[in-house]
């Protein structure tokens, strides 16, 4: 049967039309076999645009469309809609990029013009070729993993468990809460974050929806959007929860002292622990790799002896857990920048120097000095602070390039939290600019100077060290262009914020990008913020981008939205540009069978067959088989070949 | 006046990184010459040499193949694939006596619409001199 394709050359304007004559270009298309129809319009993707294109298929009988036009990234769907509704199959309708590939790249018209001809015929020899094809059908899981339990995890999960759907949490450590359970107050109201962090974290305890996993890390995901299957390792805390009553009789007999994380190394921690009192779920947890120490090989047993209710087993063992997932949120947040790179400022070799999370345990109340600002070194009251903000942020020469958006204003709070405790000190911050966008920020950076006496001192600082029992600190303010030097009691720094230690391994697991700095890569900067690339997934926190606490869970809600978005569904729909086998000309060698990167083929009766709802299409297999015998569906060898003549005759 | 020679280049490119990557190439109105017919692929996998072949037999000046960086690939390996596969396609070229210049492979993801605009310019710039492509073209009415 004779083909009737029609052509519709977009004028974009003159985003288009100004660099290709598109009038020659749609006369000359009408020339070549098989096409019924050619045309330009100034919009394609217009209303009246589409009509057009709706009213030809129809009148002219068309039995396939090409739209030189734009991307097919943008407008692809619009017209495989507009075809569809005419009554042609969506998969008639091809996209020749003659836009984005050429007309904004090109000045000589006389080029342009001929590389969009070029450019429309090989998507005409597609399309000629091109299979009707309707959507592969999936039944969705209804159920969501979030990984990592900080407060971004938390809000996902309890806004999916909220709307009726059960949610797996997964979280490494033994307790959910990250790094807003270790802050003292929050900016710009000063609440205590504890008070405001710890009735979500019983929530989530207690919700029925939830299944919390902590101590627990995904080893492996594999699926697609809808039907993920998950495995999770379940590492041992040799400690029942059920059982343990929380009596801290173990602590005591344990002999092995580590460094406590939660209070960033301030503190020592015993072997078996918990990590804060808040803990979710209160129970302790025995560090394995603490206990038994290197120097003995089996654990001495104190802790198992002490427990008068018999919660600690030794022979607790690793597990893992299987599960099968919709939707994937990460949400796996931020750590601070490695202080060994700030070797500048003296941080690993002053104890009086310290990190921001550090400052805020010794803020806290329930901090190793319980509130009272002491120094590490000697316990005195600081008199003269000095907090430098951009610790490792915008320096793209020796650090981090970006700004890690929150030390303005936190900085700013430790000022004031500093001046709270200490009335007769004085709090100094170095600073390249002071960034206090956010509501109610550029008032509470205001308070800090006016109220508390904060001095802000603009440059930065090129040399601290220890004289006379201060800290010296040596910088310029650059407004005034006088070198500054302060004997301080107290060095407070702003480290950068930079994706978790193990977000890049997981992001490997579960096949998301990263961006240039480790961070999570989102679909797209400005529609796409809390989609992943990889459909099903989402992203949340500060596992994204540095972000505050407001804007952590304002994307971690948007999240769980999107995520309900898959799990409401009944099905999912799957593109059908699958692979298919020739089986006249498989010869069952298995060569596409080693290559797919999806399992999606397997053997069957002396050949191989495509398991189509796990192919992705990417056409490994094809580019593989020696025989041609296995090809992807309205993008074979013979339809690129096809195209390669067209991009090449004439 | 003699006009300049422009070589005739086939560009295979996938659809998620490299295409992308011309698109913003596009939004970013980097300008680069018009020597090149881009051939939208799922990836960079699944370019089969039998497509590079194909296109020097019908007359091509140069092939580019261009993915997602070796480890970003959308379809987690198959620029792996193309790799080894293809750097195979390129020895056997230069053995039946082709211009190295004249087959290519990069790596460039959906942020770098620069780095494209530079290999299509230094494509066609190698290229140039060479004059047309003949050691692999099946003559055809023209």
């Amino acid at each position: 049967m004779k083909k009737r394709t029609g052509i519709f050359i977009c004028h974009c304007g003159i985003n288009i039309a100004g660099t290709v004559d598109v009038k020659s270009v749609a006369a000359e298309m009408a020339k070549e076999p098989g096409v019924a129809h050619s045309v330009d319009y100034v919009y394609m993707c217009s209303d009246p645009g589409q009509n057009m294109i709706e009213q030809a298929i129809k009148d002219k009988k068309l039995d396939s469309v090409v739209v030189a036009c734009c991307s097919p990234n943008l407008h692809e769907t619009t017209f495989r809609n507009a075809a569809k509704r005419a009554g042609i199959n969506s998969f008639k309708c091809e996209i020749a990029n003659i836009r984005e590939q050429c007309s904004w790249v090109h000045k000589d018209k006389g080029k342009a013009t001929h590389k969009a001809a070029h450019l429309t015929k090989s998507a005409v020899k597609k399309v000629q070729k091109n299979e009707s094809l309707e959507p592969i059908s999936v039944p969705v899981t209804r159920k969501a993993l979030v990984i990592g339990g900080g407060i971004s995890g938390i809000q996902s999960a309890l806004d999916l468990a909220g709307a009726g759907y059960k949610v797996i949490l997964v979280e490494r450590s033994p307790s959910i809460g990250g790094h807003m359970s270790q802050l003292s107050e929050t900016f710009p109201t000063l609440d205590c974050s504890q008070c405001i962090l710890t009735p979500k974290m019983v929530e989530v305890s207690r919700h029925p929806n939830i299944k919390l996993m902590t101590y627990s890390e995904v080893q492996e995901v594999t699926g697609y959007v809808g039907n993920f299957k998950v495995k999770i390792l379940k590492k041992p805390t040799y400690v029942d929860p059920a059982k343990c009553n929380l009596c801290d009789e173990c602590t005591k007999v344990c002999p092995i002292v580590v460094p406590n994380e939660f209070d960033v190394g301030l503190t020592g921690r015993r072997a078996i622990y918990i990590p804060f009192p808040q803990a979710i779920p209160a129970s302790y947890t025995l560090d394995d790799k603490n206990c038994p120490d290197p120097f003995t090989t089996i654990a001495c047993g104190k802790c198992a002896d002490v427990c008068k209710v018999k919660a600690i087993n030794y022979d607790m063992k690793p597990e893992i857990i299987e599960e099968e997932v919709g939707a994937i949120i990460v949400a796996t947040g931020f750590d601070l920048y490695d202080k060994e790179n700030m070797a500048e400022y003296g941080y690993g070799k002053y104890a009086d120097v310290l990190d921001g999370l550090q400052f805020e345990r010794l803020c806290s109340a329930s901090g190793p000095t319980q509130g009272k600002i002491l120094r590490p070194s000697d316990h005195k009251e600081p008199k003269e602070v000095v907090f430098i903000q951009c610790s490792g942020s915008r320096d793209p020469e020796l650090h981090c390039a970006y700004c890690s958006k929150i030390c303005c204003m936190y900085t700013a709070k430790h000022a004031m939290l500093y001046k709270h405790h200490v009335h007769d000190g004085q709090a100094y911050i170095f600073y390249i600019d002071v960034r206090s966008g956010g509501k109610g920020y550029e008032e509470f950076v205001q308070r800090a100077v006016e109220e508390d006496g904060v001095i802000y001192l603009r440059g930065k600082v090129s040399k601290i060290f220890e004289e006379n029992g201060k800290i010296k600190v040596w910088g310029v303010d650059t407004l005034s262009g006088k070198p500054i030097e302060i004997d301080a009691d107290m060095v407070v720094l702003a480290q950068a914020m930079r994706p978790s230690n193990g977000a890049q391994e997981l992001a490997k697991k579960l096949k998301l990008g990263t961006d240039k700095d480790g961070f999570l890569a989102e679909a797209h900067p400005k529609l796409r913020p809390v989609e992943s690339v990889t459909a099903g997934m989402f992203l949340a926190g500060a596992a994204q981008a540095p972000k505050d606490i407001p804007e952590a869970v304002a994307q971690a809600s948007g999240a769980a939205s999107k995520a309900i978005g898959i799990l409401s569904q009944e099905r999912l729909y799957h593109s059908p540009t699958v692979a298919k086998v020739l089986k006249n000309l498989c010869t069952g060698c298995g060569m596409c069978v080693a290559v797919c990167p999806y399992d999606a083929i397997a053997f069957k009766d002396g050949k191989v067959e495509v398991n189509e709802v796990l192919c992705e299409g990417c056409g490994t297999c094809s580019a593989t088989c020696l025989r041609a015998a296995i090809q992807v569906k309205n993008l074979t060898q013979n339809q690129v070949q096809e195209m390669i003549l067209a991009c090449l005759g004439g | 006046m003699t006009e300049e020679f422009e070589p005739k280049i086939v560009a295979f490119l996938c659809k998620w990184c490299s295409s992308a990557g011309s698109d913003l190439a596009g939004v970013s109105r980097m300008e680069y010459p018009a020597n090149v017919i881009p051939i939208q692929v799922m990836c960079s996998g699944s370019v089969s040499p039998l497509y590079i072949f194909e296109a020097f037999n019908r007359g091509a000046d140069g092939v580019l193949v261009s993915g997602c960086h070796p480890g970003d690939c959308h379809y987690i390996k198959g620029n792996m694939y193309a790799r080894r596969k293809l750097l195979l396609v390129k020895k056997l070229l230069e053995h039946v006596g082709l211009e190295p210049q004249r087959f290519r492979m990069s790596w460039v993801s959906a942020a770098e619409g620069q780095k494209y605009t530079q290999v299509i310019k230094e494509l066609v710039k190698e290229l140039k001199p060479l004059g047309p492509q003949t050691k692999l073209r099946r003559e055809r009415n023209g």
